[in-house]
């Protein structure tokens, strides 16, 4: 017995190790004194950190990131809160088909989806990078939107809804009256996850992005490209940080289990 | 005065009639239960009443006005779901003062009428607490309020007690009752529970396959049923399929093979236009027989097939020359297996169905 349960421990304590030591051995470099990026660095010090905010298209692409993400993301809400309710709400001939579709972003590789979108939506109708973006980070953020609000919706007792109705509210007054309050903790959540999977993501913007404009992690690559000094560990630390906040605010308003029902 | 009438109502879920032809009338200040099994539609007509859904065919009128085609929040009806549909993220107070803000009523106003109507279901005290810090009870009552303080021209329940456990659902159908009668507010109340139904009602609408069977006072349809379909809902167990029905000298002479059976006529009530004797196993006497007795008027010599213990009395079925009867009977020493019977059926007992 005690034999076993220190096996699992090890197990455990690996699985750890591989998860979350590639972050740690990030963390530690990024305080690196010198000029190169490496482990274990041999003096200490924040003039990475420094650099960052020295470094102006950082500051320039995570604002555009930041744009895009919280644009896309106001599109995604819109579209993907009454898909989520009809979805849930009623049953209709392909429903599952459209439940696919809403995912299928999820499902298809981003490189193939990105390439798809510049080749045959981008290039044929000659939009700008920023319109580029905006549809594809809508696109990026609308299955987590989809999903999450889903879920919410999954146990809802609609019957509040016909209860508001005869107590004199019409059908849309009854949805903003006592649906959405009532989903709001999952529209935070889906405002959030669907935030960060477009503000981290590369694939797709790879593709919508061009000269001039580009968003943060695309900016981060193409430094990576030119430069090997520790700013970018710095930087990844910063967005380490960030996502760990949005995460545990996820956590506080429903439970991350949320995300892996259904 | 009739308040409202349905005419010819049909309504149909993919292609299946759900309610065909469908009439009902309802008098003011009645509280009228529609009874059924599930999917007889008396759910889909309470729904049609309160304008959830929409019929393909027929009128409804209400205080002589067509309200067919008025939708829901136009109807000032209050409703009451079996799940209570509270709203979640508003306390008690706010709950019950939902409709009445819709309606534009003053602070004061709304307040006083929320309080006072909390206090007609005995929850003074609970308006800061939200819906998930109450029992189910509780919230059924401040559903209950939330329907009644808009003042609804019309209390509408969907089977509002069958999430409850026993104790509380007998206590609340009395809280209901009382309510209603103090409002004078007219109610059509659904539910799949005879007891509760009849115990409540003063009209009750026995509904089957879209269709409502009888409609009447609970003591005439338990004393009185009309159909066949009403008769076994109501636990008449026992049928006989007669061959001739006659009336002979203020009584009915009834014939099945070689057996005739007599049984009263009293008044208005009894149907004699059916054929099926019905009669409750509750109502059936049986007793043993012995070699010497002789078949009495109104009896059957039969032979004890089944016997199972229900607690207060002995349930027998008894095979017979005509078929097999279900009798009760309260008895120190059960019949055993086998034992030859004599069932007789009182005069006042059995009535005929259609």
């Amino acid at each position: 017995m005690q034999e076993k349960s220190r096996g699992l421990a090890l197990f455990t304590f690996l699985v750890f190790l591989f998860l979350l030591g590639p972050l740690l051995i990030i963390s530690i470099t990024s305080f690196e004194g010198g000029n190169i990026l490496k482990f274990p660095p041999e003096e200490f010090s924040f003039r990475w950190y420094e650099n960052i905010f020295k470094v102006k298209m950082f500051f320039i692409t995570f604002k555009t990131s930041i744009f895009v993400s919280l644009a896309g993301n106001l599109l995604a809400l819109l579209l993907g809160i009454p898909a989520a309710y009809a979805l849930s709400r009623y049953d209709f001939r392909g429903k599952n088909v459209l439940n696919l579709i809403f995912v299928s972003p999820i499902l298809i590789p981003g490189i193939v989806l990105g390439f798809a979108l510049l080749r045959y939506v981008v290039v044929a109708y000659e939009f700008s990078i920023y319109t580029s973006l905006f549809i594809g980070h809508t696109i990026i953020m609308l299955p987590f939107v989809v999903r999450v609000i889903s879920s919410s919706l999954s146990n809802f007792d609609f019957s509040i809804e016909e209860a508001a109705q005869s107590l004199g509210l019409s059908k849309v007054g009854a949805f903003f009256k006592v649906v959405l309050p009532n989903i709001k903790s999952g529209i935070i959540a889906a405002v959030m996850i669907a935030f960060l999977e477009s503000f981290n993501n590369v694939d797709i913007s790879v593709f919508m992005t061009g000269p001039g404009v580009s968003t943060l992690p695309i900016q981060m690559l193409t430094y990576v490209e030119n430069y090997f000094d520790p700013t970018i560990a710095a930087i990844s630390v910063l967005l380490m940080i960030i996502t760990a906040i949005f995460m545990f605010m996820v956590e506080r308003l429903m439970g991350l289990s949320y995300f892996t029902k259904r | 005065m009739s308040l409202f009438t349905l005419e010819n109502i049909a309504v149909s879920y993919n292609k299946q009639h759900v309610l065909k032809d469908f009439n009902l009338e309802i008098e003011k200040g009645k509280l009228v239960s529609l009874l059924g099994p599930s999917g007889c539609g008396k759910t889909t007509t309470l729904r049609l009443i309160a304008g959830f859904l929409q019929s393909d065919e027929g009128k409804f009128l209400f205080q002589e006005k067509d309200y067919t085609k008025v939708p829901v929040n136009k109807r000032n009806f209050g409703f009451v779901f079996q799940n209570y549909a509270l709203f979640p993220h508003l306390t008690i107070f706010d709950n019950v003062a939902f409709g009445l803000k819709l309606r534009k009523v003053g602070k004061a106003e709304i307040e006083k009428r929320v309080m006072n109507v909390l206090d007609i279901v005995n929850l003074q005290g609970f308006e800061k607490r939200y819906p998930k810090e109450l029992s189910g009870g509780q919230k059924q009552r401040v559903a209950i309020a939330r329907a009644l303080v808009i003042e609804p021209d019309l209390l509408l329940f969907d089977e509002p007690l069958s999430n409850l456990d026993a104790n509380l659902r007998e206590s609340m159908r009395v809280e209901i009752r009382r309510i209603q009668q103090e409002l004078g507010i007219t109610t059509v109340y659904v539910s799949h529970d005879q007891e509760e139904c009849f115990s409540i009602s003063d009209q009750v609408a026995i509904m089957n396959k879209g269709v409502i069977e009888q409609l009447s006072d609970p003591a005439t349809i338990y004393k009185y049923p009309s159909t066949k379909f009403v008769a076994d809902f109501i636990g008449f167990k026992n049928f006989i399929d007669f061959d001739t029905v006659a009336e002979r000298e203020g009584q009915i002479e009834l014939k099945k093979g070689d057996y005739t059976f007599v049984i009263q006529k009293d008044g208005e009530m009894k149907n004699i236009s059916g054929k099926t004797g019905a009669i409750r196993p509750d109502n059936l006497q049986i007793r043993a027989k012995s070699a010497a007795d002789p078949l009495p008027p109104n009896g059957l010599f039969g032979q004890v097939n089944v016997t199972t213990f229900l607690g207060r009395s002995y349930q027998y079925v008894v095979e017979t020359a005509i078929g097999n009867f279900v009798v009760n009977q309260e008895m120190a020493q059960p019949l055993s297996m086998g034992q030859e019977v004599i069932l007789e059926f009182p005069k006042d007992e059995m009535v005929l169905v259609d």
